[in-house]
């Protein structure tokens, strides 16, 4: 792979569950070395996507569309085979539960130098070697000693530690990470925030990671691309989304945080209504239903995808209103019609 | 218009005025026995000695990591499980005596869950649920379902829409307001939040912190808010109270603790809270590792071996909770005079 | 409450909008309840359905049999012994007394399945109750109660119904009681880890904050949680006592001839296995299609019980 191709591509993506369509047609680019994250609420489809790129899907029952390149890979192209090296060896993923990711009868150390030996060729000492240079790597306070423990003797936090560590083992290109600190107590979670940025600077690694939680994504992802049942509406570098945001439901994830309250004890701003149900799809924009600026236009027609500033992509018909809306500040923003009939 | 009959005047049934704390809670201990390999026996201090009045009207928000003890605190105060030591006053009388049993307790005291789905029964409808208090309190069954809808209407479901329906038949937030509504039906004046929004999406969170505001008002409640944001805790308490390895390390108004925290803990919780700022990212942790067990708590100030204030002193004195300004507690020796700390306060000064 | 409630507000949040959002106004949507999504998807399931079909049948023949039996099941003839299927006169062959085949089988599907059932639904009862309780209270109530059930696990459950029989006599109502016992123990296990694992659950919490005594709790709030698995396995244990029934009979410690009941016709036909062994085996084909039929059944009802969240 050359090193101006981007490390993970996604073209047209949709996958589908039955009558269901959870992702309905994402675009993602992601620069190598770079740090992107996934965010949304539960529904919107954010961690299929983050699974369709490693096929994570039992065969049958789902139905994946579009491109998927990854590390250079086609995804839709390898072999069962195939599959199994490229996880793990180019792209591999850590998860929000790490428990799930380690078999509790073994030694972490086992399940860490095991993996290597599945990828390469080499010794049982070498292994172990690398192994321990990846518990230093990942900040395992005594990692020799550590190598040795089960799972359940540690804890949470280095449990995670653990599990990006054995994520790492292979020397991936790739990244991945499903709600990674969401399990975790606060003062343990900025630590593994920061952790996961520092792999990204030092290793070059590139990383996706899928979380419900703003502050979490502008914590270490360089972009962020907000998604909607199943699409992404909008994205753009940290400081476009947060900062600048454009389109009415980010706006709205914004607002409704506890932090950005006018006052104490005032009422916080909410988004009313519920997400649509992805098995019936309206017409129009998803979002129109729940959207503050929403006009015929949107209950119509799925509006375009614009790009409003470079790398700063919105799929609004009133991306300008809705920027000026924010500018304008806190203003009582709320539906003024009734949201079901 | 109120569902319940006297609670438009909150005061209707308050017995020691508005200047008595609600609830007291004194020397509150519980230590579960836990068998370690080997047989040997060993004792999680998880609350171990927590004083804290919780005024009339207010909203006392609780914070803290996992092993903190609030959970256990929580269960402690309703009684869920049974306290090792230590009192509990309720406006003035001790629960568990004559004079306010706990039966009579639990009708001014209600909580709500974390866990939307598994607190409510998987084969009752929502109205069923709600009515189960009340009926089991001598409320004739006609009226207890009236009394269930009215309250549906109340947290914002539709009677007609959600009544008959089952827990599984709902979202998440549907589910957590349907646990509200259980709660307020056995119309109490303290309801305990244990970590009741943050299972639940951000935007219908902010839906449910809203609701609470709106109930509290109503119906001239207390809340107890359970939580380990301190964003969301910030928003809807008056005041906070941390926790830290089964006691309390600060407790004070809400803005003057996570603003100006005093106790290093507080600090670091603090400056863990991701920021929403990409031109400003959190540069370092200020605290390395994980909290600690409560099994084997370090002596002294529970919090000295990660603390970057610590001296010996520390190590050794256990600091008492004191004020440092008024309705502002913490237990710090670098904030207590004469404590042997090099950064404690001048004596004289304070004085 | 008079306060107008929007629309706005109704659809506060999450959940998929479903058929009933449509529902009409002033009609309140009544869910179909746990038990009626339970028969919905039973009734969808093939094989559930014709093995519950051929207990259905079973019952009919067993109700109906005296009247609808072709010849009288105890009159038999020295000449006619041991005819074969498919004889003109006895479409099932007849038996070693020269008895109808087919009129015995149908009049003893009622004996069978008296003994079979009856065991099964008194150990059901005796046996949700002492789990329950124990289950619930946990403590010293339910190491004393279960403790004593291990007792009864020590021994095979044939060789327990065969010793309890033995040391009451022989006899129906004898075999049942110690049928009865058999599976008290077992019934009584299950129930209280069905029900030691809903305790736990935080709606027995909140049912106990509202101020609900032990007893309305476990009758309102476990039962309802616990029945169902609790009755899924009694039905399993269905098939094992009709065997276990049929084996008393055979061993001569339940019906006594001439009664038909079909352990009992297996034991007095042995002697003509080598002579007729299709009319022999008759009342074990029996007992078997009846105990799988309840097996499936039973399974069919623990597949549709698994709800999801």
């Amino acid at each position: 792979m050359s090193s101006s191709e981007p490390a993970v591509v996604l073209r047209d993506l949709r996958v589908a569950f039955g009558k269901v369509q959870v992702v309905d047609g994402v675009d993602l680019t992601l620069e190598r070395g770079q740090a992107i994250a996934l965010i949304g609420e539960s529904g919107s489809g954010k961690s299929v996507t983050l699974r369709a790129i490693l096929r994570l899907f039992p065969e049958g029952r789902s139905r994946i569309e579009g491109q998927i390149l990854a590390a250079g890979r086609d995804v839709q192209a390898l072999t069962k085979r195939q599959l199994a090296d490229f996880r793990g060896g180019d792209v591999s993923m850590i998860f929000q539960e790490p428990l799930l990711a380690f078999d509790p009868v073994y030694t972490v150390g086992r399940q860490i130098t095991e993996a290597i030996l599945r990828h390469e060729t080499i010794s049982k000492g070498e292994a172990r070697e690398r192994a321990l240079a990846l518990f230093e790597r990942v900040r395992i306070p005594s990692p020799e000693r550590r190598l040795d423990n089960y799972p359940h003797e540690m804890s949470g936090g280095m449990r995670q530690r653990a599990m990006i560590a054995l994520a790492l083992s292979c020397r991936p290109q790739v990244l991945l990470a499903d709600e990674p600190t969401t399990a975790l107590d606060a003062t343990v979670q900025i630590q593994v925030l920061l952790l996961l940025r520092e792999l990204q600077r030092d290793l070059g690694l590139s990383i996706v990671i899928v979380t419900h939680d703003l502050g979490a994504a502008v914590e270490v992802a360089d972009r962020i691309a907000v998604m909607y049942a199943g699409r992404i509406v909008e994205t753009g570098t940290a400081h476009q989304v947060v900062l600048d945001p454009h389109h009415p439901y980010t706006i709205g994830l914004l607002r409704s945080r506890a932090e950005g309250a006018l006052a104490k004890g005032s009422r916080l701003q909410t988004i009313p209504g519920s997400p649509p149900d992805l098995a019936n799809r309206p017409p129009g924009c998803p979002f129109a239903p729940r959207c503050f600026l929403a006009e015929e236009r949107c209950r119509r027609e799925m509006p375009p995808v614009a790009e409003i500033a470079p790398g700063h992509r919105v799929a609004c018909w009133r991306t300008e209103e809705a920027a000026s809306a924010y500018r304008a500040g806190p203003t009582p923003v709320r539906a003024a019609e009734p949201v079901l009939a | 218009m109120s569902v319940i009959p006297d609670g438009h005047d909150p005061f209707a049934r308050d017995r020691g005025g508005p200047a008595q704390p609600l609830l007291s809670v004194s020397g509150l201990y519980k230590h579960f026995p836990v068998r370690k390999a080997g047989g040997k026996k060993q004792v999680v201090r998880a609350v171990d000695g927590v004083d804290f009045d919780v005024l009339k009207g207010e909203t006392l928000g609780i914070v803290g990591e996992s092993g903190c003890g609030k959970s256990t605190t929580a269960k402690l105060l309703m009684g869920l499980i049974e306290r090792d030591a230590g009192g509990l006053l309720y406006d003035g009388q001790a629960v568990g005596e004559r004079a306010m049993p706990w039966r009579s307790y639990r009708r001014e005291v209600q909580m709500v869950f974390q866990d939307s789905y598994a607190s409510l029964n998987p084969r009752m409808t929502v109205e069923q649920s709600i009515a189960f208090g009340p009926k089991v309190n001598g409320v004739p069954g006609r009226e207890a379902v009236e009394r269930a809808r009215a309250l549906l209407a109340r947290v914002g479901l539709e009677p007609r829409r959600f009544a008959g329906r089952y827990p599984h038949e709902i979202s998440g937030g549907q589910r957590q307001r349907v646990n509200i509504a259980r709660a307020l039906a056995l119309e109490p004046r303290l309801v305990l939040l244990d970590e009741a929004v943050s299972a639940l999406d951000k935007s219908v969170e902010a839906q449910v912190l809203n609701l609470l505001l709106d109930l509290k008002a109503e119906f001239g409640l207390t809340y107890i808010f359970i939580s380990h944001d301190l964003n969301v805790v910030r928003f809807i308490s008056d005041r906070v109270m941390v926790m830290y390895l089964g006691r309390v390390s600060e407790i004070g108004l809400s803005d003057a603790v996570l603003d100006a925290p005093a106790h290093p803990y507080t600090e670091a919780l603090m400056a863990s809270m991701p920021s929403l700022d990409p031109d400003n990212r959190t540069a370092v942790a200020l605290l390395a590792g994980d909290p600690p067990n409560p099994i084997d708590p370090p002596s002294g100030c529970r919090f000295h071996p990660r603390c970057p204030l610590a001296e010996e002193v520390c190590g050794v004195t256990e600091p008492p909770l004191d004020g440092i300004r008024p309705l502002h507690r913490v237990a710090c020796l670098a904030r207590q005079p004469g404590s042997g700390h090099a950064r404690a306060p001048n004596p004289a000064l304070a004085a | 409450m008079t306060a107008p409630v929007t629309a706005a507000s109704m659809a506060l949040d999450g959940g998929l909008l479903t058929a009933d959002d449509a529902a009409p106004e002033g009609a309140f949507v009544s869910s179909r309840g746990f038990w009626g999504h339970v028969g919905h998807r039973l009734v969808r399931d093939p094989v559930a359905m014709g093995a519950g079909a051929v207990i259905l049948l079973v019952v009919i023949v067993a109700i109906l049999a005296p009247w609808i039996t072709p010849m009288d099941p105890y009159k038999g003839s020295m000449l006619r012994r041991l005819k074969h299927v498919g004889d003109a006169t006895y479409w099932l062959g007849s038996d070693e007394l020269g008895r109808d085949m087919i009129s015995r089988l149908m009049l003893g599907a009622r004996l069978s399945l008296f003994i079979g059932v009856t065991p099964v639904l008194i150990a059901f009862v005796i046996g949700s109750g002492i789990g329950v309780l124990a289950g619930y209270v946990g403590g010293w109530t339910n190491t004393i109660l279960m403790r004593t059930i291990d007792v009864f696990f020590a021994f095979p459950s044939v060789l327990l119904a065969i010793a309890l029989s033995g040391a009451l006599g022989a006899g129906i109502f004898n075999s049942i009681v110690s049928l009865t016992f058999v599976f008290v123990p077992q019934i009584a296990r299950v129930a209280e880890s069905v029900t030691t694992g809903i305790r736990r659950r935080d709606y027995i919490d909140a049912a106990k904050l509202s101020g609900a005594s032990a007893l309305t709790i476990m009758r309102v709030q476990v039962l309802g949680n616990v029945v169902g698995p609790i009755f899924v396995y009694s039905t399993s244990l269905i098939s094992v006592s009709m065997i276990l029934a049929s084996g008393l009979s055979f061993l001569g410690l339940g019906v006594r001839p001439p009664e038909p009941e079909w352990g009992l016709m297996l034991n007095t036909l042995r002697t003509a296995i080598y002579v007729n062994p299709v009319v022999a085996a008759l009342p074990g084909v029996c007992i078997f299609v009846v105990s799988i039929a309840f097996n499936l059944f039973s399974d069919g009802l623990r597949a549709a019980m698994e709800i999801r969240q």
